[in-house]
């Protein structure tokens, strides 16, 4: 079974939701990213979401558009990534989905980029310009590696489409919160319940909820209708303030930690 | 090539594809909202009140038709083939971008959308969007790399002066490819209230075809006009490509012409190396980059690669999907013309024929330049001017000796 699967399965017996972790892979360097994986691993994080550095991030507001130049500038190439992963593999199991824009996967060929990827260890994808009119042999390849393939429903989604996209989720579905960018914001969307009983019409994946959320009490309120919860430029945003500094991944990890318990009220 | 041409007709399919180029590579916020203007646009093509109203402004607002104007002196100078201008620097605001800004403004209009943004690199359609905007009273903004702001900074200021927000973009190497990126972040934040007048024939379905339909005017005029000139149908089209949209819109009317050639003229810069020019047809390859499938300028692992280009509106790294069809296909030849050979071109049309062409429109005339002498002189050829210099003067004058 797959390790996002099994994740999930457990925090709905325990009755838990799920925490997911953004970063920029490669932000301020790789060796960081493997140990930021295994410290909030430790922090009671489910799934660590890693954004591959792009040249042209259009769906990513400034703060995650920093980081991917930072991680560009560290030399973070996506087979460079994957060998990071790989290294990440040796001492953790945590689930692990790359946030990628298609034409990375594209420019070497899907078959060799999704193969690669399974067998570096990764579980999930989700690529954020392939809408499924346009995956093509996409789905089939991930599954045939045991890759989960990662959509998104955005708030601006109708039913019709939802019915699409829903059913060819693995792992879990994505729920963008709002209309926009990828950032923080000072308010959360209010009609997220309203959208995650639609999704659930569709669908018997767990839905994570993101975009915009950083801060506990944001964590708290969206866990309340949600599986689980996605938190990205809260996250980057602490490791752009920090910078290459030796404590760096504690102090990031501390900030995680108090995210993770807002969502799970029973950890300590 | 007559099977290639007629298939060209039907083209883009319905999931906006040109072969294996085009499609819909949008985040999800964008896709129903796509679909929605693609359902509108193709109303409003059929909708004769809409072309009837596109019509009358493209009449009397936009200066439209433009002359097909002999280039006699030109012609003599070159020693060959009969040079016939598409004068569409001669419409307000200076370029061929009005034709498809005020197509889409009437379909902004349409949908009920009380906010305008665009991208531009030379700041002719940021321009030609600021003007529309204006006429009908919406809100605009426009998206402008930092460095395109100081190259063209007269169109900064006239994109103000009819009320529009000028954002500059510092992201990258601060051209059009980034200022593109920053309207698409606007777009899919406002979508609701926003229509995104995307300048070229590039992007997401239906961006292509529509622009392309907004801009075949140029092409059906032209037809029209050297067919009562001269009688008969030209030998050659030249048009210079950064998106596409002023040469598909020459182009696409003589598809069908089986014995007119075509050449897109790409921006050669310093030389076809790494990062020196924009010619995505000599050292590009298949990619997918903001919305669509097309050739890119890229590297081994799929990052965009930087440009450049002395012309801020071809200084992009990827190419309509309609032309890397077209490329494929062998119905059009795309070639380059370099910094300096453009500019060549823009002081020798500026002195022998009386006009100040725009740097853009200058690599179609540096091609001509090079064609036309090989030329017989019972031949034709029709050279799109795109648009006016007087943007370019300034920078122009920093680079020669007047």
């Amino acid at each position: 079974m797959s390790r996002i699967v099994e994740r999930f399965n457990t925090l709905r017996k325990q009755g838990q939701k799920g925490f997911i972790a953004y970063i920029g892979a490669g932000d301020p360097h790789l060796e960081a990213t493997r140990q930021f994986a295994l410290a909030f691993d430790q922090a009671g994080v489910d799934v660590l979401e890693l954004g591959v550095p792009f040249s042209d991030p259009l769906a990513d507001g400034l703060v995650n558009q920093l980081a991917a130049q930072r991680g560009l500038n560290s030399g973070t190439t996506p087979p460079k990534l994957l060998a990071t992963i790989a290294a990440i593999r040796r001492d953790s199991q945590i689930p692990i989905v790359l946030y990628i824009y298609f034409n990375l996967l594209h420019r070497v060929g899907m078959d060799h980029f999704i193969r690669n990827a399974a067998e570096a260890g990764v579980d999930g994808i989700l690529v954020l310009d392939l809408p499924p009119e346009e995956s093509g042999s996409y789905e089939k390849l991930m599954t045939d590696a045991g890759l989960s393939p990662i959509y998104l429903i955005a708030p601006t989604t109708p039913d019709d489409r939802i019915a699409i996209i829903a059913p060819r989720g693995m792992g879990f579905l994505y729920y963008i919160s709002r209309e926009g960018v990828t950032g923080m914001q000072q308010k959360v969307a209010a009609n997220i319940d309203t959208m995650t009983a639609r999704i659930r019409e569709h669908s018997a994946l767990p839905i994570a909820v993101g975009f915009g959320i950083s801060n506990p009490e944001q964590a708290r309120a969206v866990a309340a209708s949600a599986d689980a919860i996605v938190v990205g430029s809260a996250i980057v945003n602490q490791i752009a303030a920090i910078g290459n500094a030796d404590d760096l991944v504690p102090r990031v990890t501390a900030f995680v930690k108090e995210l993770v318990n807002a969502v799970k009220p029973t950890r300590s | 090539m007559g099977v290639s041409v007629v298939a060209s007709e039907q083209l883009p399919d319905a999931q906006g594809r040109f072969g294996p180029y085009g499609g819909r590579f949008v985040p999800e916020t964008l896709m129903h909202p796509l679909m929605e203007l693609e359902a509108e646009y193709f109303r409003a093509q059929h909708d004769p009140e809409f072309q009837r109203e596109l019509s009358y402004y493209l009449r009397e607002f936009v200066g439209r038709p433009t002359p097909l104007y002999f280039a006699e002196r030109l012609t003599r100078e070159l020693g060959g083939a009969k040079i016939f201008l598409k004068r569409e620097d001669l419409l307000h605001t200076g370029a061929h971008k009005i034709n498809n800004a005020m197509g889409q403004i009437l379909l902004a209009k349409r949908m009920g959308k009380t906010r305008i943004i665009a991208e531009t690199g030379a700041g002719q359609h940021g321009v030609a969007t600021a003007t529309v905007a204006a006429m009908f009273g919406l809100k605009c903004v426009i998206y402008m790399g930092a460095v395109d702001c100081e190259r063209q900074a007269l169109n900064v200021y006239r994109m103000k002066m009819l009320g529009a927000e000028v954002v500059p973009v510092h992201a990258g190497q601060k051209t059009l490819k980034e200022a593109v990126n920053e309207a698409m972040r606007d777009w899919v934040t406002n979508v609701r209230s926003t229509h995104y007048i995307l300048g070229t024939a590039y992007g997401a379905h239906p961006y292509p075809v529509m622009v392309r339909n907004f801009q075949r005017i140029i092409g059906d005029e032209a037809r029209a006009q050297i067919l009562e000139q001269e009688k008969r149908l030209p030998d050659l089209l030249i048009a210079c490509v950064g998106g596409g949209s002023n040469a598909i819109g020459l182009f696409y009317p003589f598809l069908n012409d089986a014995t007119v050639k075509m050449i897109g003229v790409e921006a050669g810069g310093e030389g076809i190396l790494p990062e020196k020019h924009a010619a995505r047809f000599h050292g590009g390859s298949l990619g997918v980059l903001q919305g669509t499938r097309s050739y890119i300028l890229q590297d081994e692992h799929g990052q965009i690669q930087s440009t450049h280009s002395v012309s801020a509106g071809l200084d992009y790294a990827a190419v309509g999907p309609e032309h890397a069809w077209l490329h494929d296909q062998k119905r059009v030849e795309y070639s380059y013309a370099t910094d300096d050979a453009a500019l060549a071109a823009f002081q020798k049309l500026a002195r022998l024929e009386g006009i100040i062409p725009a740097l853009e429109s200058s690599h179609a005339v540096a091609e001509a330049i090079v064609r036309v002498p090989k030329m017989g002189r019972d031949q034709l050829v029709i050279v799109n001017l795109s648009g006016r210099g007087d943007k370019d003067v300034a920078q122009v004058a920093a680079r020669i000796k007047l």
